[in-house]
């Protein structure tokens, strides 16, 4: 807790490319004097899925949008393939990346919100193709049979023309899934995708879920889903108090937990003593 | 309770005998209305009475109306009007949108800036602002370009470059700006910050997101005011007659100094403005659909009324 500068070992050893897809390296976020997480380490294999669990407030949603600087770390480093995300680094300095240069990093990471945020005044395939024109300027006709592909593997395929207020909440959650696949990220981050949905519909975008991590997509996911956190997850992180209490594999942390605080946590999320998960 | 059981009995009873009355159909004699139909008849003898005066009146002088409403003097402060309107409306919005977004940076010089341009042309009669830059000569008499409170490389009178319509442009322009920028600004906010994020997480950038994902938004909540704005500019052209331009009520102004006709050449007048006025309002409606797209009141309204 008291070092929260950037280790010797990081420093002007370039692009530390080694052990990773996604390295979050001594990670520290604070609003003003508030602290939200702080010393955080984390290590994401590529074709890896990263399930952080925890109580509200344990600055799990807040390090899922560091990742892709939504927000600003306030110390520390995070690397995606390789790349320092949000700065460029030279010798033992750091510049700040211009608007576009974070963007052009953003495009190659996928996110899928709590609030599906999907653009209203456009159709289904209008958001999923919005980016890949946009952003990536790739062929207008190419992106909309791949577009329509997408939707097809998120089971939407006569929703194209709908817009977001005609779909359901899981309709539209999977519709974001496949916006965010639109741009073919190297990374996918979803930030409580089920939370605001109703439990009936959760299951159809779990789904879609499962089915990415079967074809290999880096992803952290920051859930609720203990369900989906023991099935899916390679690897699963407990946070709390903006740390990192225990992390290991799902069988370790959701069924042997050794660290009380986790204990309790699974207890109160399950109703039930942890080992009958 | 006695009253009580004994209605309940007498209703027990005609449920019994009412196994063959007709319950499918709900009929009752409705609650009378006579205030209702007092007013109804006091409105029906005022519109008789307006339609009469006007056919009756011949102070209306309908005969002259219609000589002069086509006249080519009339037709050119008609033109004179929409023009006047049109680009000031124009450099109304575009300063509305530099002033609204000023308002928003986080620079405090530029947000208060903006804050004081707004006070200062709200808080002004429009028509003092317009004689004030008619008359802005007396003020500037010189208007240079050069260096600031440096050397200047031209320099050009006041009163050659500032006539009477670029004195009412400027006045009519920057005094819309400052009720579009609150317009603007009000529709920005009213787009979900999280519109702005998921735009962020594809990579789309600052500009790209103002241009394609917050203004169409910002749209919805802006065009109803800014409908009422160009009504309001249209009208308020009428006060560049103090600078003897040549607008609708200008010419109208000229033509009944000269024949005495001032009440038929105002409903001239005043005609073609409500004219102007119902095709922005029309005009208005089909923009207001337009980017109303996606939401669910007006998807259903489409779906009835596909007009």
């Amino acid at each position: 807790m008291v070092n929260s500068s950037v280790p010797s070992s990081v420093n002007g050893d370039g692009p530390p490319t080694y052990g990773g897809f996604v390295r979050i390296v001594k990670a520290s976020k604070w609003f003003g004097s508030t602290r939200v997480f702080e010393n955080i380490d984390m290590v994401v294999d590529r074709g890896k899925v990263l399930c952080i669990i925890g109580p509200s407030g344990a600055g799990k949603s807040t390090l899922l949008r560091c990742i892709n600087s939504l927000e600003r770390l306030s110390a520390g480093r995070i690397y995606v393939g390789g790349e320092l995300m949000g700065f460029r680094e030279r010798g033992d300095k750091l510049y700040e990346l211009t608007d576009k240069q974070i963007s052009a990093q953003r495009s190659k990471i996928g996110m899928v919100f709590q609030r599906f945020n999907l653009f209203p005044h456009m159709t289904a395939i209008q958001n999923v193709a919005e980016a890949p024109i946009r952003v990536l300027h790739q062929d207008k006709a190419d992106v909309m049979r791949r577009s329509r592909e997408l939707l097809a593997r998120v089971g939407l395929s006569d929703k194209e023309k709908a817009y977001p207020a005609h779909l359901s909440g899981g309709q539209q959650q999977r519709v974001a899934i496949a916006r965010a696949l639109a741009l073919q990220p190297q990374l996918m981050l979803f930030d409580e995708p089920t939370s605001a949905l109703d439990p009936e519909l959760c299951g159809e975008v779990l789904d879609v879920m499962r089915q990415l991590a079967h074809h290999g997509i880096t992803m952290i996911v920051v859930t609720h889903e203990m369900g989906f956190a023991r099935d899916v997850g390679d690897e699963v992180v407990f946070m709390d108090g903006g740390a990192v209490v225990e992390q290991g594999t799902p069988t370790d942390v959701l069924e042997h937990p050794a660290e009380e605080r986790t204990k309790k946590f699974l207890g109160s999320v399950l109703g039930r003593s942890p080992s009958a998960v | 309770m006695r009253v009580l059981s004994k209605r309940t009995r007498r209703v027990a009873e005609m449920l019994e005998k009412g196994a063959a009355a007709d319950l499918s159909t709900l009929k009752a004699r409705p609650v009378p209305r006579p205030s209702r139909w007092i007013a109804t008849v006091v409105v029906a003898v005022l519109i008789a009475m307006l339609f009469h005066g006007l056919v009756t009146n011949s102070a209306f002088g309908w005969g002259t109306v219609g000589q002069y409403f086509f006249s080519p003097l009339i037709l050119s402060g008609v033109r004179l009007t929409v023009i006047l309107t049109v680009v000031s409306m124009a450099a109304g919005i575009a300063i509305g949108i530099l002033v609204a977004v000023m308002r928003m940076s986080r620079n405090p010089l530029m947000a208060n800036a903006s804050r004081l341009y707004i006070w200062f042309f709200r808080g002004t009669p429009l028509l003092v602002q317009l004689i004030f830059w008619y008359n802005i000569g007396a003020l500037y008499p010189k208007l240079s370009v050069g260096i600031p409170f440096g050397p200047s490389f031209v320099s050009v009178s006041a009163n050659h470059v500032l006539t009477a319509l670029v004195a009412a442009l400027i006045g009519l322009s920057l005094n819309e700006g400052a009720y579009m920028a609150e317009i603007v600004r009000a529709g920005i906010l009213s787009v979900d910050a999280g519109q702005t994020e998921a735009a962020r997480a594809t990579g789309m950038h600052h500009r790209l997101i103002m241009r394609r994902i917050v203004l169409p938004q910002a749209m919805r909540v802006v065009i109803p005011p800014t409908g009422n704005q160009v009504i309001t500019m249209l009208k308020s052209t009428s006060l560049c007659s103090v600078l003897a331009i040549a607008e609708l009520l200008y010419t109208a102004e000229i033509i009944y100094s000269r024949n005495f006709e001032t009440i038929p050449l105002l409903i001239v007048a005043s005609l073609w403005y409500l004219l102007m006025t119902t095709v922005l309002t029309i005009g208005q409606m089909y923009l207001e659909r337009h980017f109303g797209r996606g939401q669910t009141t007006m998807l259903s309204l489409m779906e009835r009324n596909p007009w």
